[in-house]
């Protein structure tokens, strides 16, 4: 139950007060709460939990860590491992 | 996937590894808190994957593990009222109480519901007036925002038959617990990225600085968990102590902060038992006063109910790093994921189901 997962906000809408998305985690749809990242906008990845956004994920930290992690490892052909 | 696939390129994986390989020169004990991560790493294979100089013990980091048995007869006893439609996490069904579970509660007839968000809970209580409608709001501060707003969302709607039984724990106070044992053997942390993608991590850098070792927030994904090692690694090797991020796509220092204001309005700190390890000071969250219409301790006058563990279970051992799943007697005997024991043996992201099912 606790493992969070991204999906894309494929559409925001407002139900019963609260902020709702459609939410894409690869082909499957799921609803979401959306009332605790209020800026979060449509074609953005969000980590979701138990029904509810608790990050937006954010793209450019993303890329920079791959890319020091890709270094890491393209130092280590170089060596010959 | 997009930001599930390219964290699982073995390639990189294997390469991180390589690098942990490098750095480390001598034994290092470090904890996943997280079940979660417990989970992906048994699962993987990474403790097998990384030099023999680092060991992994596993922490308590399974909300379905520690839920205290006395919460679990409580809750079976609100499951069991005629009037009562009693909705749960679908992991807690089958975690045994003192005699029986959830499951076979409802196999007598109980209404227990498996719901995938509390507001479905909400929305069965609004359907059902004439019921009433019990929510098991169990957790870490992942579930946290989730459980509050489902109370804020029934006060919304001025519902009556809406209560959540409430079992909440967090993490720092489990830490302090494990760091403060006499018995402690772990150097570093890898924090769960997700309680801090709800908290932020402003509350480690005091536990950092009393007990003088590192911690890195950390993802799930095989390469979010070796690159969580690395820089683990990196601190210990270098003797460095501070809190390092290594899930920074999802977390920030400051967290979620209106998540964490709904949390504080409806949620205050309070004394909690962990199952198997025991009480831990102001270790959990309980409603406060002013939402005592919402707690379904209260509502069904279960507060007085007591338990007793199983002696052969060392499930609490497992919890605090001291022991590994094997070590147990009764493990794959006369405790298995179709008869467990304890806890940790019931929920997917207790150490004893993932040795058992990944390990035999
Ligand atoms: S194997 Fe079963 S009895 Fe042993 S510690 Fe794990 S849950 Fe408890």
């Amino acid at each position: 139950m606790c493992l969070g997962v991204p999906g894309k906000i494929v559409e925001i809408y407002e139900r019963g007060g609260l902020k709702m998305a459609k939410v894409d985690f690869g082909g499957i749809f799921r609803e979401a709460c959306l009332d605790y990242v209020p800026d979060a906008k449509v074609g953005e990845y969000c980590i979701i939990h138990v029904g509810f956004a608790i990050s937006v994920v954010s793209e450019s930290e993303a890329m920079e860590t791959l890319d020091l992690l890709k270094q890491i490892s393209n130092i280590e052909e170089e060596l010959g491992g | 996937m997009k930001y599930v696939t390219e964290y699982r390129d073995a390639a990189l994986v294997k390469g991180v590894i390589e690098e942990i390989r490098r750095t480390v020169t001598r034994p290092w004990t470090m904890m996943e808190i997280c079940g979660g991560q417990t989970h992906a790493i048994v699962r993987h294979g990474i403790d097998q994957l990384l030099p023999p100089e680092i060991e992994l013990v596993h922490g308590p980091g399974c909300p379905v593990c520690v839920t205290p048995l006395e919460l679990i007869d409580k809750a079976l006893a609100i499951a069991s009222h005629p009037d009562v439609i009693f909705c749960s996490y679908g992991d807690m069904l089958r975690v045994p109480g003192s005699g029986h579970d959830l499951f076979s509660v409802k196999a007598q007839g109980g209404d227990v519901r498996v719901v995938y968000s509390p507001l479905d809970a909400v929305a069965l209580a609004q359907q059902n007036p004439d019921k009433q409608v019990v929510f098991f709001a169990i957790g870490f501060e992942t579930t946290a925002p989730a459980n509050v707003m489902s109370v804020l969302q029934a006060q919304r709607l001025g519902l009556k038959n809406f209560s959540i039984l409430v079992s909440h724990v967090r993490v720092p106070p489990a830490i302090q617990a494990i760091l403060s044992s006499p018995h402690n053997r772990v150097q570093g942390f890898l924090l769960a990225g997700h309680v801090c993608a709800v908290m932020g991590y402003w509350e480690y850098p005091p536990l950092v600085e009393k007990f003088n070792i590192p911690m890195v927030v950390t993802g799930f994904e095989p390469l979010d968990i070796v690159q969580g090692i690395l820089q683990a690694v990196q601190l210990l090797e270098a003797g460095e102590v501070e809190v390092a991020n290594a899930y920074s796509r999802a977390v920030t220092f400051e967290g979620l902060k209106p998540a964490q204001d709904a949390i504080n309005k409806v949620f205050m700190e309070c004394d909690r038992k962990w199952r198997g390890i025991g009480m831990i000071p102001m270790s959990g969250w309980d409603l406060r006063p002013e939402f005592d219409e919402f707690n379904a301790e209260k509502r069904f006058d279960v507060e007085s109910i007591q338990a007793e563990e199983s002696p052969l279970c060392i499930a609490g051992q497992i919890l605090q790093g001291l022991k590994k799943p094997h070590d147990c007697s009764a493990f794959g005997k006369e405790c298995t994921p179709e008869r467990p024991l304890g806890a940790t043996m019931v929920s997917s992201e207790g150490a004893c189901a993932a040795y058992y099912k990944y390990k035999g």
